[in-house]
C-alpha cells in the first residue's frame, strides 16, 4: 500500500506470538487518559476536525484566483502563502482537512459496514466461509495502494468513486478480524443457551455475536481512517484521486512539487496537515488498543497476504 | 517438511485463481468495451463489432473467463492498446527501476528497523526505548511521498548531494543507479522501518517472557547471547512475516514514490495507463505485483522453517 503501512493493523496470528502474561483489567477509560500522549492525539485530532467543519468562516474561498500575486511567500494577506495560480495555501490547507476527515469517516462508515457483514457471514455459517474468505484473500493478494489505483481506473475521478475505491479495499482487513472473533463467540455458551432458546440467526448475530465482537472493529476504526485518509492523499497526489479542482492535500502537494524550489511552503504546509492528522489517528488508535484490546497490544500488524 | 513445502505449493492455486478472476472482472467492470476505445472515437459500429469479434468480446462472460485463464497460462497479457505493443514487454521494461528500489528499501527498512526494536525490547519502557518508539511513530505517521518530497528539497535542493529525480538504469553503472535511488530508498525505508521496528518489539518482549530465557540467564549465558541468539531467533517468525508484508507494502509504496522522484518505473508505467484508459496494461501491472507478492508470502511461509523446528513436523 502506499507506505500505507499501518492499514494492515490487525491481531497477529502468528506462531511465536503470545498474549502477555498477567495483565490487570482496568476500567476501559483509565489507560486512555493516563497515556498522555493519547490526550496530545484526541486534542490534535479535534483541532483538525474543527479546522475541516469552520473551513468557510476559517479559509474564505479556496478557488478565488490572485494572479498578481502567484507564488506569494508566507504574509499577513496569505497566512500561508499562494500558489501557482495565487490561491491561498491556508484556506485549501483548510479545505483539505475538511475533505481528508469526509473520505477518512466515508470510508470507515463503508468498510465497517460491508467489513462486518461479510465478516459475520463467513464467521457464522460454515458453508459461505470459504467462498467470502477467498474472495477477501483475493483481494488482499494486492498491495492497498495498487488495488486502489486500479479501482479508481475503473471508476473513474470524483469524491465518491474514491471512497468506494480505498472502501473496498479495506472492506477484508475489517472481515478478517470480524470472522476470527465470530469464530470464537459462535461457540461460546451463551450463543448456545440463546439458540437453545430459540433465538433466530438474525437476533443471534446482531444481539449476541456483533456486540461482542466489536471492540477489535472499534480499533480497526481508527486505523482504517489513518489508512484512507492517507490513500485519498496519495491517490490525489498520483493524479488519480478527486478531481484537480477540489481542495485536498494530495492535490496541493502534486501541483506544489511542481514549484518546490521556488515556493517551499506549497510542500510543507499540506504535508505537515497530512503528517499531524495521521499522527494523531494512530495515537488515538494506539490508545483506543491499549484499552479495548490488551491482548493486541504492539501487535497491531497482519500478514495481509495469501491464505 | 516435503509435505510443508508441497501444501503450501498447492495453497497458492486457489489464491492464483481468485486473484486472476479479480483481475478480470475489475477490468469488465470498467464503462465502455475495450474495442470502442481501442478503434477510437472515429470507427464506425460496424468496426467496433468486428474489432469486439476479433477480440473474442462478443462471447459470453464465463468463455471469455475460461481464455483468460488459458491466456495466462502462457503468459500472455494481451498487448497495450496505447503503446501497441504485449503488455508484458512494457513491464519487462520497466520492472528493473522498482524491483530494485523495493529491494533498497526492504532492505534498509530491516536495517534500521530490527536493530531499533532489539534495542527497545531490552529496556523496555527506558529512555531510548521511549524515544525509539516516538521515533517509529513519526515514522509511521509520514506518507512516503512526503518525506519524499522533503528529502528532494533539503539534499537536492538545499545541498545538492543528490539528483533532484530522474533514474540512471544499471546499464549506465551500478554507482550512478544507487545514487538516483538513495533519496527514494530512504523516503520508503525510513516510513517501513517505524512499522519493523514496532513488531520486532512486542515480538521480542513476548519471547523475552519465556521461561527459557530464564533458564539461560540462569546458567549463566552472557546477556549478549541470550538476547541475540536465543531470543532473537524465536522472535524471528512474527518479524519475518512483517518484512514480507514490507516487501509487498514497499512495492506499492515504490509505485507512489516512483512519481516524486520520476522514476521510469512500474508506478509510471499504470499511473500514465490510468489516465489514458489503457486497461490492459492496468490490468496486467497489477496482475504482477499480485504475483511478486504472492511469490514473497511463499518465501517467508518457508523462512520458518528455519526459525522454528516444529513447523517442519506439522
Amino acid at each position: 500500500m502506499t507506505g500505507v503501512s499501518r492499514p494492515e493493523a490487525q491481531a497477529l496470528p502468528a506462531l511465536g506470538a503470545r498474549p502477555g502474561g498477567a495483565r490487570r483489567v482496568r476500567p476501559w477509560a483509565a489507560p486512555l487518559v493516563r497515556r498522555k500522549i493519547v490526550v496530545v492525539g484526541g486534542l490534535l485530532l479535534a483541532g483538525v476536525t474543527a479546522a475541516g467543519a469552520l473551513a468557510p468562516v476559517l479559509g474564505g474561498d479556496p478557488t478565488r484566483m490572485d494572479v498578481a500575486a502567484r507564488l506569494a511567500a508566507p504574509s499577513r494577506a496569505h497566512w500561508l502563502g499562494t500558489d501557482d495560480v495565487g490561491r491561498d495555501v491556508w484556506s485549501r490547507v483548510v479545505y483539505g482537512a475538511r475533505l481528508s476527515l469526509l473520505v477518512g469517516a466515508a470510508v470507515v462508515a463503508l468498510a465497517l459496514v460491508a467489513g462486518v457483514f461479510c465478516g459475520l457471514l463467513a464467521g457464522y455459517y460454515r458453508r459461505l466461509d470459504n467462498a467470502i474468505m477467498r474472495v477477501m484473500d483475493g483481494l488482499m493478494a494486492f498491495p492497498a495502494i495498487v488495488l486502489a489505483i486500479a479501482l479508481m481506473a475503473v471508476l473513474g475521478p470524483s469524491v465518491l468513486n474514491v471512497v468506494v475505491a480505498i472502501g473496498v479495499v479495506y472492506t477484508p482487513r475489517v472481515a478478517r478480524i470480524v470472522r476470527a472473533s465470530v469464530l470464537v463467540i459462535r461457540e461460546t455458551a451463551y450463543v448456545e443457551a440463546a439458540r437453545a432458546l430459540g433465538a433466530s440467526d438474525g437476533a443471534l448475530l446482531t444481539r449476541h455475536v456483533l456486540p461482542n465482537c466489536l471492540s477489535p472493529v472499534v480499533v480497526q476504526a481508527s486505523f482504517v481512517f489513518a489508512a484512507a485518509v492517507l490513500t485519498e492523499a496519495a491517490l490525489s497526489f498520483l493524479g488519480v484521486g478527486v478531481p484537480p479542482y477540489v481542495p485536498s492535500w494530495g492535490n496541493i502537494l502534486s501541483e506544489g512539487r511542481l514549484y518546490i524550489q521556488q515556493a517551499p511552503w506549497l510542500v510543507l504546509y499540506p504535508g505537515a496537515a497530512i503528517m499531524l492528522t495521521i499522527l494523531a489517528l494512530n495515537l488515538v488508535g494506539d490508545g483506543l488498543r491499549d484499552a479495548l484490546d490488551p491482548k493486541a497490544r504492539g501487535l497491531a500488524t497482519d500478514k495481509q497476504g495469501a491464505a | 517438511m516435503k509435505t510443508y513445502l508441497a501444501r503450501r505449493l498447492l495453497a497458492l492455486i486457489p489464491v492464483a485463481l481468485v486473484v486472476a478472476t479479480v483481475a478480470f472482472v475489475l477490468m469488465h467492470l470498467a464503462p465502455g468495451d475495450p474495442a470502442s476505445v481501442i478503434a477510437g472515437p472515429y470507427a464506425s459500429a460496424d468496426d467496433v463489432k468486428r474489432l469486439q469479434h476479433q477480440l473474442g468480446l462478443d462471447a459470453p462472460l464465463p468463455a471469455q473467463l475460461v481464455r483468460w485463464y488459458a491466456r495466462l497460462l502462457r503468459g500472455d497479457l494481451g498487448d497495450s492498446i496505447f503503446l501497441r505493443r504485449p503488455v508484458l514487454e512494457a513491464i519487462a521494461d520497466r520492472v528493473e527501476p522498482t524491483l530494485l528500489l523495493t529491494s533498497l528499501a526492504t532492505l534498509l527498512a530491516v536495517a534500521i528497523g530490527v536493530p531499533a526494536g532489539i534495542v527497545s525490547a531490552r529496556r523496555p519502557n527506558s529512555s531510548e526505548d521511549q524515544a525509539l518508539m516516538l521515533f517509529a511513530l513519526l515514522g509511521i505517521s509520514v506518507p512516503n511521498f512526503l518525506l519524499g518530497l522533503l528529502l528532494i528539497l533539503v539534499f537536492s535542493v538545499q545541498l545538492g548531494w543528490f539528483p533532484v529525480a530522474g533514474y540512471s538504469p544499471l546499464e549506465h553503472g551500478a554507482l550512478q543507479t544507487l545514487r538516483s535511488l538513495v533519496l527514494p530508498a530512504v523516503a520508503l525505508g525510513v516510513v517501513q522501518s517505524g512499522l519493523i521496528a514496532r513488531i520486532t518489539r512486542s515480538a521480542m518482549l513476548d519471547v523475552l517472557r519465556e521461561p527459557f530465557i530464564l533458564a539461560g540467564r540462569a546458567k549463566g549465558l552472557a546477556e549478549r547471547t541470550v538476547v541475540w541468539k536465543h531470543a532473537l531467533k524465536n522472535a524471528m517468525i512474527p518479524t519475518v512475516t512483517i518484512i514480507g508484508v514490507s516487501f509487498a507494502v514497499l512495492l506499492g509504496g515504490a509505485i507512489v514514490v516512483e512519481t516524486v522522484f520520476n522514476i521510469p518505473g512500474l508506478g509510471r508505467l499504470i499511473i500514465s495507463a490510468v489516465l489514458r484508459r489503457d486497461y490492459p496494461v492496468i490490468q496486467g501491472v497489477v496482475l504482477c505485483v499480485a504475483a511478486v507478492y504472492m511469490v514473497i508470502n511463499l518465501l517467508v511461509d518457508l523462512s520458518y522453517l528455519a526459525f522454528d523446528p516444529r513447523v517442519r513436523y506439522q
